[in-house]
């Protein structure tokens, strides 16, 4: 691969990587906590299969680059501004309502996306889209079925689901912007340009939401940041906890 | 190559299909379709895999399984290759294994094809009990104890059971 190509492709997988790794710990975050026993164990398996997608990404990023960095390395010894996640996924768990909604938000996109990516000119990230396809049709409609049961559902949970909704809609915007990167992914015919994905998007989550009798938020303004590294305070604490012991024991295996 | 002379890619295969999963361990690797292909050539011994899921915590340890089973049968250096393409599906578990999988207390998969298609509001079709062969279950929860399995109840014998989940 031309060292051009290489480069802009090692910054796509980054994107790709990230959103995967920081929601799945994230998710994983509920391990233990969960509403219920059932719960506990659907999000730590969802939180699994995106952390999984994450380090395949994050192996094939590191060959990419060819800098002799591995997944581990990448994971573990990157900082906040050097992520490159959207800010919807690195937001705290909130609660349960708060996580089903997000997980329904990233699911249909992630799903969008990893469908496109399995026509991708890079055989290697198109054999990983189609494992992650699999497993996200599982996420969609685990969170489509929980924000209707929500949504449709006591006036305490219909008012948690519908203040999630709310407060994560301005985040929403960023999973769906163009730029150079998605644009010249796209032409290489490596990767699809977020922007294509947004119409199909507002159609399933619109009508998710419609079933679930929660209100569909009006357009407005929308936070963006993450793509280019410039994230909310929430990251570096996040991180701090997840590489506190990769960096205090480096080169350590377990 | 060291140790004895050139092992017949049969006689490979009978190898692994000793080496069981460690999460479901009534069914072999070979069995589940993990192993994708075995090739021997003077270099040595080439065996491709392929993980379940993404995120299988199995994976390693499956490796490490299949590199001991070769090589406590001294078959010279074998080199473990992963790939990812075509993904795993359960539609490569064998009707035998399939069978195995029931006696052992686990619904085997449906078609994936058939997963697929089920909409996205609409409860999944009942899958067999394992235990008393009723078609009165309910599935409890899509994710079971690993990411292979989902949680089901059967209603006629009131005993929670797994089902091997399509995909």
């Amino acid at each position: 691969m031309p060292i051009v190509t290489a480069s802009v492709f090692f910054a796509y997988l980054l994107r790709l990587a990230d959103d995967r790794l920081v929601l799945g710990h994230r998710l994983s975050e509920w391990c233990g906590h969960g509403p219920i026993l059932e719960e506990d164990i659907a999000l730590a398996n969802i939180a699994l299969d995106l952390i999984g997608e994450a380090t395949l990404l994050l192996r094939l990023a590191g060959v990419t680059e060819g800098n002799a960095r591995n997944e581990d390395a990448l994971a573990y010894f990157r900082d906040a501004t050097e992520y490159r996640n959207a800010l919807i996924t690195e937001l705290p768990k909130g609660d349960f309502g708060f996580t089903i909604v997000r997980q329904l938000f990233f699911s249909v996109f992630s799903l969008l996306q990893m469908e496109a990516l399995q026509r991708s000119a890079s055989s290697d990230l198109a054999g990983i889209a189609g494992k992650a396809v699999k497993e996200s049709r599982y996420h969609v409609r685990h969170s489509a079925q929980w924000v209707v049961t929500l949504g449709d559902g006591t006036g305490d949970s219909r008012a948690r689901a519908q203040n999630a909704v709310d407060a994560l809609w301005r985040y929403t915007g960023e999973l769906f912007v163009s730029d150079s990167i998605e644009q010249e992914i796209a032409a290489l015919g490596l990767g699809v340009d977020a922007s294509t994905l947004a119409e199909p998007w507002c159609e399933q989550v619109e009508g998710i939401l419609r079933r679930a009798t929660l209100t569909v938020p009006p357009a407005g303004y929308m936070q963006r940041g993450g793509r280019v590294g410039r994230h909310t305070e929430h990251l570096g604490h996040m991180l701090s906890e997840m590489q506190i012991v990769a960096r205090s024991y480096p080169g350590a295996i377990w | 190559m060291v140790g004895r002379s050139r092992p017949s890619r049969d006689e490979l295969f009978e190898i692994l299909d000793a080496v069981m999963d460690p999460e479901v361990p009534v069914l072999s690797v070979v069995e589940l379709g993990i192993i994708r292909d075995v090739v021997v050539n003077d270099d040595g011994i080439t065996v491709t895999i392929t993980p379940t899921y993404s995120g299988c915590p199995a994976m390693r340890e499956i490796e490490t399984e299949i590199r001991r089973a070769i090589e406590r049968h001294a078959l010279g250096p074998v080199d473990i290759r992963t790939t990812y393409s075509p993904a795993w599906t359960t539609d490569w578990i064998t009707e035998a294994a399939r069978d195995k999988l029931e006696a052992y207390g686990i619904a085997p998969p449906d078609r994936a094809e058939f997963a697929e298609l089920v909409p996205l509001f609409r409860r999944p079709a009942p899958v067999r009990c394992p235990y008393c062969k009723s078609l009165q279950t309910e599935q409890t929860s899509a994710f079971g104890t690993t990411a292979c399995k989902s949680i089901w109840m059967c209603k006629a014998c009131s005993q929670p059971f797994e089902e091997f989940k399509a995909i």
